[in-house]
This record gives structure tokens, C-alpha cells and sequence, in this order.
């Protein structure tokens, strides 16, 4: 199959522009006649849910959880980013598209890195205007920082907490078209799959989870909001019910899922203190505007930090390695995700680490504190503090922080072209869920930017041109289609409930989080890759004959929903495992140890693979097919990226 | 550590549900409270018993799901969200009571699970600037003071966790409401709709079956964002203001 | 339903009117308490007398006690009211609750403490404001007119020990009530600043304590000058 990405002719800057005047419209009262299944609740499906209201479509919202102000969004510490440059300092909508493309180590489309650019500035009047307490300095105007390793400061920030203000005013949003009566909520439901009819997206078949019961939905478009698939890893920074499973039953049913394998190691998270651990919790990496980063110079006074001999204020000066500033004088801390990342596991690989499992690197304010003042560093990162002191119980205005890199956002997600549309006609991928605009590696503060571009700017003009090419007849439930969906979907939980094994849903997940952990994480290797692929097999075997889910279907059942969920990431493991072997290159949150340039840093081969691969599945048991959409540069020069 | 814990155990929202006793040893002081609750479930699940049902998702404090109350406090002896709750504020042998949400207008479903729809409802009441999207003014043309924007995220803060209800002896929602009318009362943006906003809020809320205030305090004392009473006696001006002054007769 | 029952049919509406008659009740306090005062004037309670024959016979005086009854009619119905609301509002009961940790004892127990307080205010009335109305009452004169002699009644009522104590101990419960009543009233108005709250706060504390001291003093003291 020939992948059209649907970018638009013509120059970058114009590309948007054009295709919002080329594509089709839905007439204003027509609008009314067509229904949008929206998917999730977070940045992206919040606001696409609302605005698509507000255009006049009728909008059916579904969230796993109790309410739609829930969504994993709301866990987004450090801020977003605009181009609106109103610190003067030389930012541009092309600067911005440029760092984007180059931080994603060019394995994005020009095309969408460029539009998500343009609209991010409507981005922060729209959330302003909802009433989003942004920070403000004392004239009044917009605060911004400087984020994630860009050079211009061009983030926008509500104190630590900006991924819950925006998903408030996106909730809010949603919530004015709930009274309005254009949203119809489900909260507490998940989408169990995709209905297909005629070779489109016509709706979906849900269960709600209190009462169990599978209900079908028809809608003329499905728009899947639902968020990046890292708890895949088990252990990661998303919220415990994040999942693959809409993502993935799509992809079963015809959608590509492209680079599963680009996954974002976040460098700045709480390390990891027993096997009993949960989750992991993440530090805003604008800390690392302020505190150093640092192991001890040598793996003897390591092994004393290691053993509590000594702790962190007794070492002086001279034994203490900055390394990120050392090895990269320009960028220093702020260095992007992926080289901060891969550099702690350097340092921890070679015997430095300072916590007891010598996986853990300092965060250090002790400078910061000196210099500013601890008031000053109290009012930036206080809240972050006191969720680090009530986690590990040390105080980090005293004692360096400690941490390590964890599973962070995932890059990869199902295929979409410009309109955002996956190969399935008639459903969309918005956000995290969508592969298309962090290449390898996703920058700080863009996550955010882009799941409300997509929904606020992006979907309510591209969703037109496919509806106003679609009749408005609706489609009854009571098609045979819904009645066959509903069907298997019902036959596999009654799979699921049926093996009565003997291991837990959480002893399937953990293992498979291990394997992705070594195998799939950090730094892999062809032998590693190829290894993991016959134990996710194993494991998915066993999986289906030895797992034990408690209770029956008609009730609240969190083993039955843990069960469906881990069934798909062991699915979804291996994907990425292929898709990781067959990238015989480094680049971003990939790196294959390999390839790598001989300072050690990740060496993309744009010969070979300057590609979005887009996997195609093939049915049960058969190895996914590899579709290629060649990634065209025109506009930014290829080079190594260098953050020295 | 070893504990003893005494958890509500409740099939569904018919069940009449009690108190049932476990005993859980080999606790680590690292171990966040929900993680203490997940070996339990892990323990049930093997002996082939219904877990303890249980909301939480963020486990990191910001999304607000989970909710138990503890001890007879809501997320525990701590002025944090269950999920930052770890197990260091306890000592070995130290018996817990574990039970939901209490208020008529959160209704348990199953266990520790409560449905707390009737938040969102007071949000869908008026808790928002009806601006559509696109058409909004540049983000920098209304400067507000520094001051008054972070009064206004001090109150945009909260998580919707339901714990002020359910620390107030009446279930009060008050703070909840008061925060959101709050926040937009304070900001240029949320001046055109203030009044109906109040108005519209604070009716849904009672609608709900909320108690009244009877400023205790105990809300601000358990709210994990604490979130400040200021905005309920903002809420009193606010409403007393629109209903003085509104045309909804 | 008109705006005006709907705004007394809400909760915050009916805090407001708890909030008002509370504040008005509280000023009443004072009033009564500086009349009250002249009877530990030593002069056998000529000045007491006077000051009772001109409250019952003011007329703006009687119209503020008709507005007086009714306020504190208001103040009970509306607590009923709320109570009732808000007991509903929990259903089921938590098995453990701490709330002593969150919030103070007398907050948490307005009702109990209100109840005790009225029945306190029947037994007050009784004993003084109804007898002194319609049952029989001493007369004294003073420069050739006479006067109702309340003075002996209540010099009569706190020669009684159980009297007193019954009086010194309402009194207490009165304390507590407005502990929390006084500052709560202001808040319920909207009235929180960062300024004045700390003062109001203050004042109310002071106020708890001083006024229902003062009014127990009367009754001991006229005790111990009995004997």
C-alpha cells in the first residue's frame, strides 16, 4: 500500500493556509445532521470534543475514567510552547518548527511539524481566553522559560501544574457543550473496538465498566483520543490506567501503527526504591534549569555514597562530575531528553550511581540556592519539592535530589496523514496517539502543544473535508456489523474470564515490562531485540493459558479491564521489538548500541532510513508488514545533532 | 511492617456493605499507600478473592481519582492525596480503617469506588468562559496582575478529589464550587458570565444534595491543594452580589 | 418560584439569614448585658428598675424585642432547617472520624450547643421576662412613683444555688457558640480578607469569652452578696 501523507504543494509557510482554503466544508446546518465519536478526555480529545460542538456536529465523548478532567494531560508539569516570541529573543514559528524538527532528529514530516509551529500561538490565546492562569510577571503580561533544551524562552507555565490547567480550561470547554447538550458524556466506559462498515470507521463497541455491559455506538467519524502506550514498560510515568488497547484494536482492524519503537526516556524521575513500586513519578525537567546534574567523580566514593558512609554535602567539589556540563559546555543541563537520558545510564553502567540499587544520578539546587536565594527557588519549584520530600522522605532543598530516567511519552503511535486521519477512512488519531509531529524524540513542552493543536486547530477544519465527502445517513446499531463487533468482543472477555490460571494480570505485566525495560529501552541491541521477541512470544502464550481473572463481566471488575489492556501491550511489545531490529540506525529515543558515532552519541543513518515505518497487521499470529512514507526535507538540512 | 487493615467491602451500589477485616505483613515503609493496597489485591487475586476495588490513576497527586478516606481523615493522616500517602506515616502493627467517600451525592459503586458525576455537573452548570474556539483575543492584551493570577491558580489549583466533602460533617461541596467561581471571578476573562456563573453553580450544587457550610474549616484542613475557605466567602459575595443585582428574577 | 424564596430556599441564602439574625442576636448581647449590669449597682436595685419600667415602656424599644423574638425564631428554624439538610446530606456514617484533627469542637457542634442555649432561653424567659410580665410583681417606688420591682425577682431567682449554677454553666455553652458564631457570621457574609480576618477572628475570641463571663458574674455575685 502507497502511503499519501496528504501534505499539501508548496511552500512550508503556506502549506496550512492552502489546505484550510482547499479542503471541503461542511455546511453550518448540516453540521448538525453528522455525529463524532470522541475517544478520550485529555488535551487532545477535550478539545477537539468541544470545538467540534461548538461547530455544531454532535459529539459523543468516552473516558475509562470517572470524569473526563482525569485524563493523563493533567499530570504535565513543565509548560507549553508558542512561538510567540514575546520575550524578544528571536523565537519565529520557523524557529520553532526547526528545533521541533531537529530535537525529533529528523524523523518528522516538515509539513506537520511546520503547521503545529503556526498554531501554537492561537494555542495560548485560546487557553488565556478560557481563563487559564497562566504565570504572570509583575507588569502583567505572560511569563515564559526556557525549556527542554530550546534556546529561546518560549514556554508558557501555571506554576508546576500546566498540563492540568490547560486539560481544565480544554474540561471546561467540553463541559459548556455537555450543558449545551452537543456532548454526550460516558464516563467510566472503554472502548473495546472499532466498528468498521463498508471499509470506514462507523462507530464503536464499548463497555462500561460499572455494569459491564458492551454497547455499540455509530457516528459518521471516530476521532481516537487516548494517549501514548507506555505502560507498555509496566513501570512508567503515565497514570496507572493509561492503555494501548483503542490504538491497537484499530490497528487489528486495518490502522498502520507507525515507529512503536520511539519511545521518550524521561531523565529527570524519582528512581525506583523496591519491586513493590507502581509507577514512577516524574520531576518537571524545568528543574533542570536550575539544578546540576552530577555523580561522584570516582566509583569508590560512589560505593561510600552507596553504602550511606557519607551522603552528598560531604563531597567536595573537585570529586563531584557535572558530566552533562563537562561533555556538552553549550547546552549543559538542559541538554535534550534523549542525551540526558543516555547519559545517566552511562554514568549508573559504569559503577556511579548514588542510591542504594546505583541507579539514580543528584539533581543539585545547592548552587541555585546560593545564588537566588531559596525563597526564589521555593516559589519556582516548591510544589515539585514537596512531592519529591513526600515520595522519598529526603529534603531537597538540604540533600540533592536523586534521579534516574523513566518511560516517559511515546513518539510512536498509529499512522495519520496531514488531515490526521489513519488509514482506516473515517478515523482519526489525535495526540500522543498519532505518530506525526516528535519524530524520534519529542522536545519539552511540546507534548502539550501539540494534543490541543490537533484538537483545537487542526481536526475541526480536516474532519470536514472527509465528512462533507460522506453522506449524513446514520447507520443503526442493529446493523449486523455492530451486532458481529459486539460479539467478539464479548467472546474474548469471556476468553479472558474463562482460563481461570494461575498467575495474576499483574505478574504478565510486570514480566512484560521487564523484557521491554532491557531489551527495548534505553540502549538495545539486534541480539538483545531478537531475544526479547521469543520471550514477549512465550509470554503472550502463556498470557492466554495461565492468566487468572477474577470475577464475571456484569460488575466493576479491575482484573477483567487489566486483563483486556495487558493482553494488547504484550501485543504491542512485540511490534515495537520488530520495529526496533529493523531501524538498523540510531536516532532520538532510539538508539541502537550499534550504531553510534564514536563520542557515543546516537548515529542516524537518513540513507537508509529516513522513513515513517508504518506497520500493517496481518492477523493472529502472522508478522505485521512493513509500509514505508519516505520522509522528504525540504527546508532544514539534515545534520548530526550536536548539543556540544 | 505489619498491619491490620479494615476496609469497606461493598458488591455494588445495592449491597448494604460492611467493614471486613485483613492482616498484611512484609510492608515497606517506601511503599506509597496505594501500593500497600495493590500487594493486598495481589495477595486476594491469588487466593482467588474479589480485590478491593479502589480508584486511582495519576498516582502522582494531580488527577484527583483517588480517594479513600483513612483513619477517619480523607487520604490519611497527611494533608496529600492517597496516592502520595506512603507508608512511613504509619508503624508496624498500627490497625487502618479504610472507608469511601461519605455524601449522598457520592454514591458508592463498589467497594471504596464513588461516583462523583455530581462535580461535573457543577462544572457543567457554569464553571467555564463560553468562548468558542478560534476568534479569542491575543493572549498578552489583558495584562492581569501578578497578584490577582495567582490568586486565581492558587484557586484553579484543585484536583476535584471530592476529600472537602467528604471532611465536612454536612458533605458540603462548597469549596469545590467556590474554587471554580473563584478563579473565573478573579480573571478579566471570567467578568461577562460572573453572575449567572454564581448563580447557576451554586444552585446545581444544591441540587446535587450538597450540605450548607458551616465553616469549619475541616475542607481547607484536608484539601490536598489546599485550596483556601477565602473562596467560599468570595463564592457568599459573588452569589449575594448576582442575586442582588442580576435581571433572573 | 420568585427570586427571593429561591434565594432563601439555598443553602447560602439561608447561611446568610443564620449569619444576620446570629450578628443581630450578638449585638442584642451587648445591650442586654449593659442593662443587666446595673444590678451589682449598689443601690438596692433602684437603677435596674428604672432602666426595666423604660425598656417595657419604649416603644422602639418593644418593636427591637418583637424584631428580637423573631430573629431568634428565625436563627432556630433555619438551624433546624440546615440541620436537617445536612444530616441528609451523609447518610451512612463514617466508622472512624478524626474530625477533631480538622476543625474545632465547637464548629463541628453548633447545634448541640444552640439547643442547650435555647433551652436556656425558655427557662430565662419563664423565669424573669414572663413573670415580670403577667405574673405578680413587688412594686418599689422611688421619688414617689412606682415601679415593677424586678430587681426582687431576680435577686430572689440567684439566691438559688442551682439557679446560678444552671446560669453559669448556659453561660458557658454560650462561649462556645459564639467562639466559632461570631467570626463564622462574617465569613458566611463574604467578609474574608486577609486584613481583617485575623482581627475579626480576635475580637470574636474576646468577645466569646468576655461577654457570657460578665453575664455569669452577675448571678454569682448577687449569690454571694444573699449570703
Amino acid at each position: 500500500m502507497i502511503l499519501d501523507s496528504k501534505i499539501p504543494q508548496g511552500p512550508l509557510a503556506e502549506k496550512w493556509t492552502k489546505h484550510k482554503f482547499n479542503v471541503k466544508l461542511v455546511n453550518p446546518a448540516n453540521k448538525r445532521k453528522y455525529d463524532v465519536i470522541v475517544v478520550g478526555t485529555g488535551l487532545a480529545g477535550a478539545s477537539a470534543a468541544a470545538s467540534l460542538a461548538e461547530l455544531g456536529y454532535n459529539v459523543k465523548a468516552f473516558c475509562f475514567q470517572d470524569s473526563p478532567r482525569r485524563a493523563h494531560s493533567i499530570a504535565a508539569q513543565g509548560g507549553i510552547n508558542a512561538a510567540k516570541n514575546y520575550q524578544n529573543d528571536g523565537d519565529s514559528v520557523y524557529r520553532l518548527f526547526y528545533d521541533t524538527i531537529k530535537g525529533g532528529d529528523y524523523r518528522a514530516r516538515e509539513g506537520n511539524v511546520y503547521r503545529l509551529a503556526e498554531v501554537s500561538v492561537n494555542i495560548i490565546d485560546q487557553c488565556v481566553a478560557q481563563g487559564v492562569p497562566f504565570a504572570r510577571e509583575y507588569g502583567g503580561l505572560l511569563a515564559n522559560r526556557s525549556f527542554g533544551g530550546a534556546q529561546v524562552s518560549r514556554t508558557f507555565y501555571a506554576k508546576g501544574q500546566t498540563g492540568q490547567q490547560l486539560l481544565l480550561g480544554a474540561y471546561s470547554a467540553l463541559s459548556r457543550q455537555v450543558a449545551n447538550g452537543k456532548v454526550k458524556l460516558y464516563p467510566r466506559t472503554e472502548m473495546m473496538d472499532v466498528v468498521m462498515i463498508d471499509g470506514k470507521a462507523r462507530g464503536i463497541v464499548t463497555r462500561n465498566l460499572v455494569t459491564g455491559k458492551i454497547e455499540s455506538h455509530s457516528a459518521h467519524a471516530v476521532l481516537l483520543c487516548t494517549g501514548g502506550y507506555g505502560n507498555v514498560f509496566f513501570l512508567s510515568t503515565n497514570a496507572m490506567g493509561s492503555n494501548v488497547t483503542a490504538a491497537w484494536r484499530a490497528h487489528r482492524k486495518g490502522a498502520f501503527f507507525s515507529n512503536p519503537s520511539f519511545t521518550q526516556i524521561h531523565p529527570t524521575c524519582i528512581p525506583v526504591s523496591g519491586d513493590h513500586q507502581s509507577k514512577l513519578t516524574l520531576m518537571s525537567e524545568s528543574l533542570r534549569n536550575d539544578g546540576r546534574v552530577w555523580v561522584p567523580a570516582t566509583v569508590e566514593i560512589a560505593e561510600k555514597l552507596r553504602k550511606g558512609q557519607i551522603n552528598a554535602n560531604d563531597i567536595k567539589e573537585e570529586d563531584r562530575d557535572y558530566y552533562l556540563e563537562r561533555k556538552y559546555p553549550s547546552f549543559g543541563n538542559l541538554v535534550p531528553r534523549d542525551v540526558a537520558s543516555r547519559n545517566a545510564k552511562y554514568v549508573c553502567d559504569e559503577g556511579r550511581g548514588v542510591n542504594e540499587t546505583g541507579e539514580a544520578v543528584f539533581l543539585d539546587f545547592r548552587d541555585a540556592i546560593k545564588r537566588d536565594g531559596r525563597n526564589v527557588i521555593e516559589a519556582k519549584y516548591g510544589n515539585l519539592f514537596d512531592m519529591y520530600m513526600q515520595i522519598t522522605g529526603d529534603n531537597p532543598y538540604e540533600l540533592p535530589m536523586m534521579i534516574y530516567p523513566a518511560v516517559h511519552y511515546t513518539m510512536g503511535g498509529l499512522w495519520v496523514d496531514y488531515n490526521l486521519m489513519t488509514t482506516i477512512p473515517g478515523l482519526y488519531a489525535l495526540g500522543e496517539a498519532n505518530f506525526s509531529d516528535h519524530g524520534a524524540n519529542r522536545l519539552g513542552a511540546s507534548a502539550l502543544m501539540q494534543g490541543l493543536a490537533d484538537g483545537y486547530f487542526v481536526i475541526p477544519y480536516t474532519i470536514g473535508d472527509y465528512l462533507a465527502q460522506n453522506s449524513a445517513e446514520r447507520i443503526s446499531t442493529d446493523h449486523p456489523d455492530f451486532k458481529k463487533t459486539e460479539q467478539e468482543v464479548t467472546q474474548r472477555l469471556q476468553k479472558l474470564l474463562s482460563i481461570k490460571g494461575e498467575k495474576t494480570v499483574d505478574y504478565f505485566h510486570k514480566k512484560l515490562g521487564k523484557i521491554m525495560w532491557e531489551y527495548c529501552g534505553m540502549a538495545r541491541t539486534a541480539q538483545g531485540l531478537t531475544k526479547a521477541k521469543g520471550m514477549i512470544k512465550e509470554l503472550k502464550k502463556e498470557f492466554w493459558t495461565n492468566v487468572n481473572v477474577l470475577g464475571a463481566n456484569e460488575e466493576l471488575n479491575l482484573s477483567l479491564e487489566k486483563a483486556n489492556r495487558v493482553s494488547d501491550f504484550i501485543e504491542l511489545g512485540e511490534l515495537m521489538v520488530d520495529d526496533a531490529l529493523h531501524r538498523n540506525e540510531s536516532c532520538g529515543g532510539h538508539f541502537r548500541e550499534e550504531y553510534q558515532t564514536p563520542e557515543g552519541e546516537a548515529l542516524r543513518d537518513d540513507e537508509n532510513f529516513a522513513y515513517v515505518a508504518a506497520w500493517e497487521y496481518k492477523g493472529e499470529g502472522q508478522e505485521e508488514a512493513l509500509n514505508k512514507e519516505e520522509l522528504v526535507f525540504e527546508n532544514v538540512k539534515l545534520t548530526q545533532r550536536s548539543y556540544k | 511492617m505489619n498491619l491490620t487493615l479494615k476496609i469497606w467491602r461493598q458488591k455494588n451500589s445495592a449491597d448494604k456493605g460492611a467493614l471486613k477485616e485483613y492482616k498484611i505483613s512484609n510492608i515497606s515503609e517506601d511503599m506509597s499507600f496505594l501500593e500497600m493496597l495493590d500487594v493486598l489485591n495481589e495477595e486476594l487475586s491469588e487466593k482467588g478473592e474479589d480485590p478491593v476495588h479502589f480508584d486511582h490513576d495519576c498516582r502522582e497527586g494531580i488527577c484527583g481519582m483517588c480517594s479513600l478516606y483513612i483513619d477517619g481523615k480523607p487520604h490519611g493522616p497527611q494533608q496529600t492525596t492517597t496516592c502520595q500517602l506512603h507508608m512511613r506515616s504509619f508503624k508496624d502493627g498500627d490497625v487502618i480503617t479504610i472507608e469511601p467517600w461519605r455524601a449522598k451525592s457520592f454514591p458508592v459503586l463498589k467497594d471504596l469506588v464513588v461516583d462523583r458525576s455530581s462535580f461535573d455537573r457543577i462544572i457543567q452548570a457554569g464553571g467555564y468562559v463560553s468562548v468558542n474556539t478560534g476568534g479569542v483575543p491575543d493572549a498578552n492584551e489583558i495584562p492581569i496582575s501578578k497578584s490577582i493570577a495567582d490568586l486565581a491558580m492558587d484557586a484553579a489549583q484543585c484536583i476535584g478529589c471530592g476529600a472537602c466533602v467528604a471532611a465536612c460533617k454536612n458533605a458540603s461541596a462548597m469549596l469545590f464550587t467556590s474554587a471554580k467561581i473563584s478563579q473565573l471571578a478573579l480573571l478579566p476573562q471570567g467578568q461577562v458570565e460572573r453572575k449567572v456563573r454564581a448563580e447557576k453553580m451554586v444552585a446545581q450544587m444544591d441540587a446535587e444534595g450538597f450540605g450548607a457550610c458551616t465553616n469549619t474549616g475541616a475542607c481547607e484542613a484536608e484539601c490536598p491543594k489546599g485550596i483556601s475557605i477565602t473562596n467560599i466567602a468570595r463564592m457568599n459575595r459573588e452569589y449575594f452580589s448576582a442575586i442582588a443585582s442580576s435581571d433572573n428574577v | 418560584m420568585s427570586w427571593v424564596s429561591k434565594t432563601l430556599s439555598s443553602t447560602l441564602g439561608q447561611k446568610v439569614l443564620m449569619a444576620l439574625t446570629g450578628l443581630f442576636l450578638i449585638l442584642f448581647l451587648v445591650v442586654h448585658l449593659a442593662g443587666n449590669l446595673q444590678l451589682l449597682f449598689p443601690d438596692g436595685g433602684e437603677s435596674f428598675n428604672k432602666y426595666a419600667a423604660n425598656m417595657a415602656n419604649n416603644p422602639l424599644i418593644r418593636v427591637v424585642s418583637i424584631g428580637n423574638f423573631a430573629f431568634i425564631l428565625i436563627h432556630v428554624i433555619y438551624s433546624i432547617i440546615l440541620t436537617k439538610r445536612n444530616k441528609q446530606s451523609r447518610p451512612v456514617a463514617y466508622a472512624v472520624s478524626k474530625s477533631s484533627t480538622n476543625s474545632a469542637w465547637a464548629s463541628r457542634n453548633m447545634g448541640i450547643l444552640g439547643t442547650i442555649i435555647l433551652i436556656f432561653l425558655l427557662v430565662h424567659l419563664k423565669g424573669f421576662y414572663y413573670e415580670v410580665k403577667f405574673g405578680s410583681v413587688p412594686m418599689a417606688s422611688y421619688d414617689g412613683e412606682e415601679y415593677k420591682d424586678v430587681f426582687a425577682i431576680v435577686a430572689n431567682a440567684y439566691s438559688n444555688i442551682l439557679y446560678v449554677a444552671f446560669y453559669v454553666v448556659s453561660m458557658g455553652f454560650l462561649a462556645f457558640h459564639l467562639s466559632h458564631g461570631f467570626a463564622s457570621a462574617f465569613q458566611t457574609l463574604g467578609l474574608n480578607h486577609v486584613k481583617y480576618s485575623p482581627l475579626i477572628r480576635k475580637v470574636g475570641l474576646g468577645f466569646s469569652i468576655l461577654i457570657p463571663a460578665l453575664f455569669a458574674l452577675i448571678p454569682l455575685v448577687m449569690f454571694f452578696q444573699n449570703q
